[in-house]
């Protein structure tokens, strides 16, 4: 009963008839409705998009190679000014240490002067102090040999 | 006599019975067309109301829309390559859209509470005629594509690598849409037989899975015919070196 259903020549699950070539032509308008409604707008749509993001990843990726050059020569400039300071640091202690160096001489040098000065001046007055000296024990002894002489 | 009791309860299901209209001196299946339309006016509401208002931002409708249509080029990609996808992008996603909600509305409308005089309302994917014709087609489209694309250099394909080939690549073009169409049909029209049988035998709980089951087979049938007919139009383009 189930095998004649099959095959039945009215009806029958293997019946091919006019049903073939009918839904062959409607499955070909629905690709065209379907292109038109659905393929070709929401494809447009997509692709534009696709578009505007690959273009804004270039852009980006231009921006970013932009900013690491910038970076860099940045990183090069801060180096130069770095050595630079470092010379400019270096210079300026030497200079102070020159000056230091040359403000003790002076001292050195002035205390020796006004040293040896005082020595002189000491020397002179000794000197003359004892001239001074002498000549008042000569005045003295003159003195006191004139009385001797009177006495007797 | 439990065996023959069987058959005559499952003739009940009416297998291979047809709502026949006559036009002229042809007679169609009826019931086919009715289901086919139905689903397809669906399809191109719900797909006219996706691509109503386009947006940049995608929305709702429009999100699901353009996530199938990246589905169907990708899958159209894959199978036919860089060069001439976008040509058959809307044949495959035709056939894919048709197949897929063919058979699932076929498996998820409670279309047998719609009394016909004669036959009743399923997936048009479980006639034969409809699973001939998606075949036909894809054969026809194969060759278009080859011919088309390589002109009569598209013959080389046949005697490729090495003439022995010839007669099974002869052979292949009359397997191709059998397979094709005898795959969709044969899957479709047993999950269909299958859940009625087990509803008409046990009304309840039970014929749950095998629903879910018809589910899962009908979405891979889909997938499978569009993947198969994309790769046979891949074929037909591919250049040989």
């Amino acid at each position: 009963m189930f095998v004649s259903y099959l095959f039945a020549t009215e009806g029958g699950l293997f019946d091919i008839n006019a049903t073939l070539p009918l839904m062959a032509i409607q499955v070909v308008v629905l690709t065209y409705l379907l292109n038109s409604l659905f393929f070709k707008p929401v494809g447009k749509v997509v692709e534009k998009r696709e578009e505007f993001v690959r273009g804004n990843i270039t852009e980006a990726k231009k921006k970013l190679a932009e900013v690491e050059k910038l970076e860099a020569e940045l990183q090069t400039q801060l180096l130069e000014a770095r050595s630079e300071a470092a010379q400019i640091v270096n210079e300026a202690e030497k200079d102070s240490e020159k000056l230091y160096k040359e403000a003790i001489e002076l001292a050195n040098s002035e205390a020796n002067t006004s040293k040896e000065n005082a020595r002189l001046e000491i020397e002179n007055q000794t000197s003359s102090a004892r001239e001074q000296l002498s000549q008042q024990a000569d005045a003295l002894s003159e003195l006191i040999v004139n009385r001797l002489i009177h006495q007797t | 006599m439990n065996l023959s009791y069987f058959f005559t309860n499952f003739a009940e299901l009416e297998v291979g019975q047809h709502l026949y209209w006559q036009i002229g001196n042809i007679s169609i299946h009826g019931q086919v067309f009715l289901t086919s339309w139905i689903l397809l006016g669906a399809l191109l509401v719900f797909i006219s109301l996706g691509t109503k208002k386009m947006e940049n931002d995608p929305k709702g409708l429009q999100n699901l829309l353009e996530f199938l249509w990246d589905y169907i080029r990708d899958l159209a990609r894959t199978q036919i390559g860089e060069k001439v996808y976008r040509d058959w992008m809307p044949f495959i996603g035709t056939l894919f859209l048709f197949v897929f909600v063919s058979n699932w509305g076929g498996a998820l409308i409670p279309w047998r509470l719609i009394k016909l005089p004669s036959g009743e309302l399923g997936a048009p994917t479980a006639d034969i005629n409809t699973t001939i014709a998606l075949a036909l087609l894809v054969s026809l489209s194969y060759f278009y594509a080859g011919l088309s694309n390589k002109g009569w250099r598209y013959f080389e394909y046949y005697v490729h690598p090495t003439p022995i080939m010839l007669p099974f690549k002869i052979l292949e073009d009359f397997t191709k849409p059998l397979s094709l169409s005898f795959r969709l049909f044969g899957n479709i029209l047993a999950d269909e037989l299958v859940v009625s049988v087990l509803v008409f035998l046990v009304p309840l709980v039970l014929p749950i899975p095998v629903m879910f089951l018809g589910l899962f087979t009908s979405a891979i049938q889909a997938l499978i015919f569009a993947t198969l007919a994309a790769y046979y139009i891949g074929e037909a383009v591919e250049e040989h070196h």
